[in-house]
């Protein structure tokens, strides 16, 4: 049904009208499969050593079970502490997380001058891993629960603020508009326009986090930050794999309790 | 009452958005701004409350004038407008009267409204406004709950609950289907009427224009091309207004 020819209609490209080329989609394929073979022989991940410590693996499996249940009592107060350690760091990294968000977000009228650095420093935040900042903490504050706690702090931040900007970012414009109409002031408008928006899913965020810092406030005692982690260290130290076993199944059952609820939660808030 | 003086908007892109435009809205008037899109009805309502700024001229409302207020002085000159939008721009998550209430944030301290304590007269005046509207009892309901016509009901609240003296509405009626149309140009004129608040609405139907407005204003190309009662909107009018005959779907139908 050709009726007019139009310029753009003479370049089949920019026409629409052609489907696209295939090569451009094979040529994505062979430089993504090159990429991983490159990386794999760079670093000497072959799967020559997966097949090599195979029956390394099995022989850990087979001394970590039966687990050594008469280990529950010892690992419980610690395993508390862990999940301690994640509430107050998750809470307390979201509410820093919440005045950073608002100064990022592109869409309420604070100047560049502000968004632009505050973003810098956003990023590097992400940038440091939690054990390193955990190190760094005990190091600065010794060792014990609160450098977990406080690196749990850090790396919530990071992740709860970042996601919760990008989430305003993409916030209906329209309530603002209608707040600024009505006479509001920036805060105002904020409270009226922006919260109810961006709420759920900042709550969703904040849960999520939760989620991740359980794990990670398991792994934190590694470097002495507190927690469960001491507990695994001492057991792998001392190649009680039934201990590190009872350690990890723990681990797993607060994980997906946790997992469970806030899936619930998540599921009525969006 | 709206008062326009030598009023020129020229955007970045150098596209004229106003010419030159001189008239005096009364108060109690039910004005509908009428045009091609992109003539500039929008950037014409935009500017009595300065969600767009003018670039020389000056525009004042009940004698203050809007150009020159900045701050504080802005928000409550806002305050005393409120504003109809075509995608009627509710939170859609929060309930009916929040929504309602939310027009009341000029008349309190920042930290008053933060905390939500309105006055208990303030969520009267909020039921009374949706009273006004009928969908009193919608008040605690999401407001993604309603139909699109009940949304733009309670924005309307919304304005009225401002207890706003000036109303503008930017194209209304545009997302909705003709009997909820005339549910909500019937709600706008008889608030227009039984309060005195001056309405300003853009529409791009013309015989709702002729038929709810006591004036109308014809904008094209940024320029008042038509300034006169709806008896002197005749098709002719409208054709020197649009440049060509009227056509179809410019008409409502169903009157």
């Amino acid at each position: 049904m050709k009726t007019t020819v139009s310029p753009a209609s003479l370049n089949p490209a920019a026409s629409g009208m052609e489907p696209p080329r295939k090569y451009k989609q094979i040529a994505g394929w062979i430089i993504l499969v090159a990429v991983i073979v490159a990386c794999s022989v760079r670093t000497e991940a072959t799967p020559y050593q997966l097949i090599v410590g195979l029956p390394q693996m099995g022989s850990l499996l087979q001394e970590m079970f039966p687990p050594d249940w008469s280990y529950l009592p010892t690992i419980w107060g610690p395993m508390m502490e862990t999940l301690q350690i994640a509430i107050l760091g998750t809470t307390l990294g979201a509410l820093l997380a919440v005045p950073v968000a608002l100064l990022c977000a592109s869409n309420l009228g604070v100047s560049r001058w502000v968004s632009l650095p505050t973003r810098m420093v956003l990023n590097l935040v992400r940038t440091i891993p939690d054990l390193l900042f955990a190190a760094i903490f005990v190091a600065v504050f010794g060792i014990g629960p609160f450098a977990g706690m406080l690196a749990l702090v850090f790396f919530s931040f990071g992740i709860i603020a970042k996601l919760t900007f990008e989430a305003i970012e993409a916030i209906d414009p329209g309530p603002l508009e209608a707040m600024t109409a009505v006479g509001a002031n920036r805060l105002q408008i904020i409270m009226y326009g922006v919260v109810p928006q961006a709420l759920p899913y900042f709550m969703s965020y904040l849960l999520y986090t939760f989620e991740v810092n359980v794990r990670a406030a398991a792994v934190l005692g590694l470097v002495g930050a507190g927690g469960i982690g001491l507990l695994l260290d001492r057991s792998l130290g001392l190649f009680r794999y039934d201990r590190a076993a009872i350690i990890i199944l723990l681990t797993l059952a607060i994980v997906l309790v946790i997992d469970y609820g806030s899936t619930m939660i998540r599921r009525k808030l969006l | 009452m709206i008062e326009f003086d030598n009023v020129t908007k020229v955007y970045a892109n150098g596209t004229v958005g106003l010419r030159n435009i001189n008239l005096t809205i009364r108060e109690g008037e039910l004005v509908v701004i009428v045009g091609l899109s992109g003539a500039g009805k929008s950037t014409f309502l935009r500017s009595i409350n300065r969600l767009t700024d003018i670039t020389s001229g000056d525009i004042r409302v009940n004698g203050q004038s809007v150009t020159r207020a900045s701050g504080s002085q802005l928000r409550r000159i806002r305050r005393d407008i409120g504003m109809i939008f075509q995608s009627f721009n509710l939170v859609k998550r929060s309930t009916v009267i929040r929504n309602v209430l939310s027009g009341r944030v000029g008349y309190h301290s920042t930290l008053r409204t933060l905390l939500g304590w309105f006055p208990k007269q303030d969520v009267e005046l909020s039921l009374d406004a949706l009273q006004r509207v009928n969908i009193r009892e919608k008040a605690y309901v999401r407001s993604d709950q309603l139909s699109g016509g009940q949304q733009q009901r309670v924005s309307i609240a919304r304005a009225l609950a401002q207890e706003a003296r000036v109303i503008l509405a930017d194209e209304p009626v545009a997302s909705l289907d003709p009997l909820t149309t005339r549910q909500v140009m019937e709600d706008l004129k008889r608030i227009n009427r039984d309060m005195n608040i001056t309405t300003v609405i853009n529409l791009h139907f013309i015989d709702l224009a002729r038929e709810y407005a006591t004036r109308i204003i014809g904008l094209r190309a940024g320029e008042v091309v038509f300034d006169g009662t709806p008896e002197e909107a005749t098709d002719e009018a409208f054709a020197e207004i649009y440049g060509r005959p009227v056509q179809q779907d410019e008409l409502l139908g169903g009157a």
